[in-house]
């Protein structure tokens, strides 16, 4: 069994201990959010060892730049996937591993303890939901852009459509979700020091 | 192009690099659009909880909570809630840590006038960054010679005085741009490896040749 000291910590509270290059932190995060992180990585890279290295290269960003964020909007796990995602992205550009269909389901995530399999599996099923909800159109531009790293550009040729077409797709997909989960949404408690 | 438009497919993370880096410029100073940008994240927090995939091999903890330690943090306050992430030379840092220094950078440097070139250089993965001796500040160059200089701890100018940066050549200090307080400055000379840089401060204007002790020095590398 891990020592968990930090484990009655919140993420927020969690990542100011890391910009006090407090290890533990580091490795609680870790344990919290780096399957999903994992998963996200693996499901826009569909390599194991890339997907390996932009979870690394994401949680080092964490340990090197912990210091710039403030608790105001985003939860911490929240900008940590964002990292994740970037990362991820940048990565299936530069691999030029596009697979021929991005939007094929990974598969199904093995995390540690029950506990975070219940709630994950119910935050993927109201995800999955709101995104059913969606027009067509829109959640095609969206699951292409997010999980298969296409730019926006590369849809609008994929897709044969306007760049503005694709544009307001993403733009109009992405408010009818936020209106879709804003329900049960996170509670804002996080921000970039802008 | 109306910029404004860029949110849903920046926070999807569909632009390419030169969308983004103009995007970022932008949002540092636009109130709407970071607002947005904030919902919207949170809904692409969802879609990412929402991937599925696969559980990461047990190796990767140990691997990265490995390579945190062999590194120094390099993180140094500036400035009570502001603080700046030092660049590190490598592609990788960079790259991730796109978003925490773009974002915070560009709406300190849009009040220096130039937050599209900041965000480029300090976010070239090819660019080399060099501490100064005393720690106070961070010399950024990519591999063309243009460079920044991202100073944290120095105090604001007094009235009547400006910092000056002078790059080193051949032994002679070459006027390379002003600068009032910490913050990242433009070098306007190019910055070739090996060359040192330095910053005085002079007279309002500055001068033609230094005529104070420097108060930081880099090297290039």
């Amino acid at each position: 069994m891990r020592r968990r000291d930090h484990a009655h910590l919140s993420d927020e509270a969690l990542v100011i201990l890391v910009a006090r290059s407090d290890e533990t932190a580091l490795a609680e995060l870790y344990d919290r959010t780096g399957g999903i992180a994992y998963g996200l990585a693996y499901r826009i890279l569909r390599d194991e060892s890339l997907a390996e290295d932009a979870v690394q290269e994401a949680f080092l960003g964490l340990w090197r730049t912990a210091a710039s964020f403030m608790p105001e909007r985003a939860k911490a796990s929240t900008w940590l996937l964002t990292l994740v995602h970037r990362r991820a992205v940048d990565l299936v550009r530069r691999e030029q591993r596009r697979r021929s269909d991005p939007l094929e389901e990974a598969p199904e995530p093995a995390t540690e303890s029950a506990e975070d399999d219940a709630w994950l599996r119910l935050e993927r099923e109201r995800v999955q939901g709101a995104l059913a909800q969606l027009p067509d159109q829109q959640r095609e531009a969206i699951e292409l852009a997010y999980y298969g790293g296409f730019t926006q550009s590369e849809l609008a040729e994929r897709l044969g459509q306007p760049l503005g077409t694709i544009k307001s797709r993403m733009f109009a997909g992405l408010a009818r979700l936020r209106e879709l989960l804003d329900d049960e949404a996170e509670r804002p408690s996080w921000t970039f020091t802008t | 192009m109306d910029v404004h438009d860029l949110t849903a497919a920046y926070a999807l993370d569909a632009l390419d690099p030169a969308e983004r880096g103009r995007y970022e410029a932008h949002v540092a100073s636009c109130d709407r659009c970071r607002e947005e940008l904030h919902g919207f994240w949170q809904v692409a927090g969802s879609l990412a909880r929402a991937a599925g995939g696969p559980a990461p091999p047990a190796s990767l903890r140990g691997r990265i909570l490995e390579q945190a330690r062999d590194e120094r943090p390099n993180v140094v306050p500036l400035r009570r809630r502001i603080t700046f992430p030092v660049v590190s030379s490598a592609a990788a840092v960079a790259a991730v840590a796109a978003i925490a220094l773009g974002l915070w950078a560009s709406s300190l440097s849009s009040r220096l006038g130039d937050a599209e070139g900041d965000l480029a250089v300090l976010s070239d993965p090819n660019a080399r960054t060099a501490e100064s001796k005393g720690g106070e500040a961070t010399l950024v160059v990519t591999p063309t010679g243009e460079a920044r200089l991202v100073v944290r701890k120095l105090a604001p100018a007094p009235e009547g005085k400006d910092y000056e940066i002078w790059v080193v050549e051949q032994g002679t200090p070459r006027r390379a741009g002003l600068f009032e307080e910490p913050g990242i400055a433009v070098l306007s000379r190019r910055v070739e490896p090996g060359q040192q840089v330095l910053v005085t401060l002079e007279p309002d204007g500055g001068v033609d040749v230094p005529t104070g002790a420097p108060l930081i020095t880099t090297t290039s590398t």
